[in-house]
């Protein structure tokens, strides 16, 4: 932005090449899942750049009944989904509190909310296992949900509070005068518009539940209720003992690429949601 | 934080504006009443968790057969063993040497390559949108994927041995896997940094350059003098938060090597060891150490670094 000044030819291919490296660097190692995936099972420990020939066996053994993916899949969308959902009813009040109320003790809330999004989460999960033991929630989705807002909930708070600051306080400063309580004012004029922010902030913490590996492979020890992370690193192949990487680089791929299509349609939100909060 | 005191209330707020005033302590309840399902929920997932680890970690159960019954009973007492477990033995250094390596390790090639990846991506005038979803690939990977993902790159047969021309046993134990598990963490979040410094630059003043350039300081000195000293605020900030999760990192070691082998194992992962042989005690002593860890860290970096952290969710008020 800044920089238009200096656009001699000599800096311009410099400044390709330094382009060209950041994706190879980024790209490089997921196009290599990709490309271990398209593989036929017998070439898989074939190092060329293109698969010849392409074959989506790797798939077919990934969906194989006996692995449980498919399951897998939707556990973890009900997981991060819901996760999401309830993360962000909690969250709104909070971050709208944090942007625009006055009040004693804001500074103190703040660290609160930095502090826990710092938390180590084995030092949850060591206590809350012997807890879900004794309640009867192991293998249970709500064992994988309500942990997962201990991450969800400073980032998705944090977030939040970003976006409601950045709209003009006029707007509220307008309803009250027309007769809006603050929460009025909250809930026909704030959230109406704040909703790209709820949106951005949903991304984030759908993504951040849906990677979520400690909790899930804590909580979790049946087959039908794990989630895709914990279920790929499961995968045996035909012998015990030797991985069978081409199969689950293909899960790896059907993991990976929903998030990926929303990081390709969404990026500019996502960048924003990230640089505002700056948490993770 | 939801009571307003007169005796406080009224030496700040002139008697003549009552009405501002009572609306303050309306607003310091509507605050109290949003904030409340928030902490309630951090409360459980958080604060309950903190001191039953504490608890946990304290609680010793031994095993005995009853002489009268024949049962076995299990007994249990507080003291001191699972932190003695902790401090002594073979486990005692190596899972901290091995957290704070990995920590302090990644979190510098991660300044380093984010840095330059940030510069560069600064003065890109074409293809911004490009690189932008490319940085946003690696951030999106679940890190359980990545670590599988690496592992295969790994392999004693895979690519990084094909295009290094090398044999080595990368993901077995020892120097190598630590290297590995570096290497990937780097991957993974250095393209996370370069976006955080990124927005820093952004914000620099085009005019802060030009009076550099008329001035006649060299790019370098540029560079060092107004780019470094501007984006500072930023970068602190998100080392920070690069190195505590560092320190806490699982599932990249645990995927990519394998739990049990002695480079690589981080506390986390050698208190789900001791979770998952149910030797809760010990798990919760390795756990609650952990806490203490990141908590130092973070207090020690703030007061060297001044990170400002809530500086940044206070500062535009009104």
């Amino acid at each position: 932005m800044s920089t238009t000044a200096r656009t001699g030819h000599g800096r311009s291919w410099v400044r390709r090449i330094g382009i060209a490296a950041i994706v190879a660097y980024c790209l490089a190692p997921f196009y290599w899942m990709v490309v271990s995936s398209l593989r036929r099972p017998a070439d898989q420990f074939s190092n060329a750049l293109v698969p010849s020939p392409v074959s989506f066996d790797n798939y077919a053994a990934a969906f194989d009944e006996r692995n449980g993916f498919g399951r897998a899949l939707f556990n973890s969308l009900l997981v991060a989904g819901t996760t999401t959902v309830i993360t962000l009813v909690v969250a709104i009040s909070a971050g709208y509190a944090v942007a625009r109320l006055d009040f004693r003790g804001k500074s103190l809330v703040l660290t609160l909310v930095i502090a826990c999004s710092m938390f180590p989460p084995i030092t949850m999960v060591v206590p809350l296992l012997e807890l879900f033991t004794d309640a009867g929630w192991i293998n249970t989705y709500q064992a994988m949900i309500v942990p997962s807002m201990s991450f969800a909930l400073p980032l998705a708070v944090w977030n939040l509070s970003a976006f409601f600051r950045q709209m003009p306080a006029e707007l509220e400063s307008a309803a009250q005068v027309d007769g809006c309580t603050p929460a009025q004012a909250f809930r026909k004029v704030i959230l109406p518009l704040a909703a790209p922010g709820v949106f951005t902030t949903a991304i984030l913490v759908f993504i951040m539940s849906w990677n979520e590996f400690l909790i899930a492979v804590s909580v979790v020890n049946e087959r039908q209720k794990m989630t895709s992370n914990v279920i790929v690193a499961l995968f045996t192949g035909q012998y015990k003992f030797d991985q069978p990487f081409g199969t689950q680089m293909a899960a790896g791929v059907v993991v990976t690429l929903p998030l990926v299509i929303a990081v390709l349609v969404f990026q500019r939100r996502i960048v924003d949601g990230l640089t505002a909060g700056g948490l993770k | 934080m939801s009571v307003i005191t007169p005796t406080r209330r009224s030496p700040r707020t002139p008697a003549s504006r009552p009405a501002r005033s009572t609306r303050r302590a309306g607003t310091g309840r509507l605050a109290a009443a949003l904030l409340s399902p928030t902490f309630l929920v951090l409360g459980l997932v958080i604060g309950y968790p903190v001191v039953a680890a504490l608890r946990l970690s304290f609680q010793v159960s031994s095993e005995s057969i009853d002489p009268e019954t024949g049962f076995k009973v299990t007994r249990t007492s507080f003291g001191l063993d699972n932190y003695s477990t902790v401090f002594t033995g073979e486990n005692f250094l190596r899972p901290w040497w091995n957290t704070t390596s990995f920590a302090l390790a990644s979190v510098t090639l991660e300044v380093l390559i984010g840095v330059a990846m940030a510069l560069v991506m600064h003065r890109a005038l074409r293809g911004r949108a490009l690189v932008r979803a490319a940085v946003l690939v690696p951030w999106a990977i679940p890190t359980a994927i990545s670590g599988l993902l690496w592992k295969w790159i790994f392999n004693s047969e895979g690519v990084a041995n094909d295009l290094l021309n090398s044999k080595i046993l990368w993901s077995t134990d020892g120097f190598h896997a630590w290297a590995s598990v570096v290497i990937a963490d780097t991957w993974k979040t250095a393209p996370f940094i370069g976006l955080l410094v990124l927005a820093g630059l952004q914000v620099i003043p085009g005019e802060l350059y030009e009076a550099a350039r008329v001035d006649g300081a060299s790019s370098w000195r540029t560079f060092w003098r107004i780019t470094l000293p501007l984006v500072r605020p930023a970068l602190v900030v998100a080392v920070l938060f690069r190195i505590l999760d560092v320190l806490r990192m699982f599932d990249l070691p645990y995927l990519l090597v394998g739990p049990r082998k002695h480079s690589v194992e981080t506390l986390s992962m050698i208190a789900f060891q001791e979770m998952s042989n149910l030797r809760f005690g010990t798990a919760a002593a390795y756990a609650t150490v952990l806490f203490a860890y990141v908590a130092v860290v973070a207090f020690a970096f703030v007061k060297l670094f001044g990170a400002d952290l809530i500086g940044r969710g206070t500062r535009s008020q009104r």
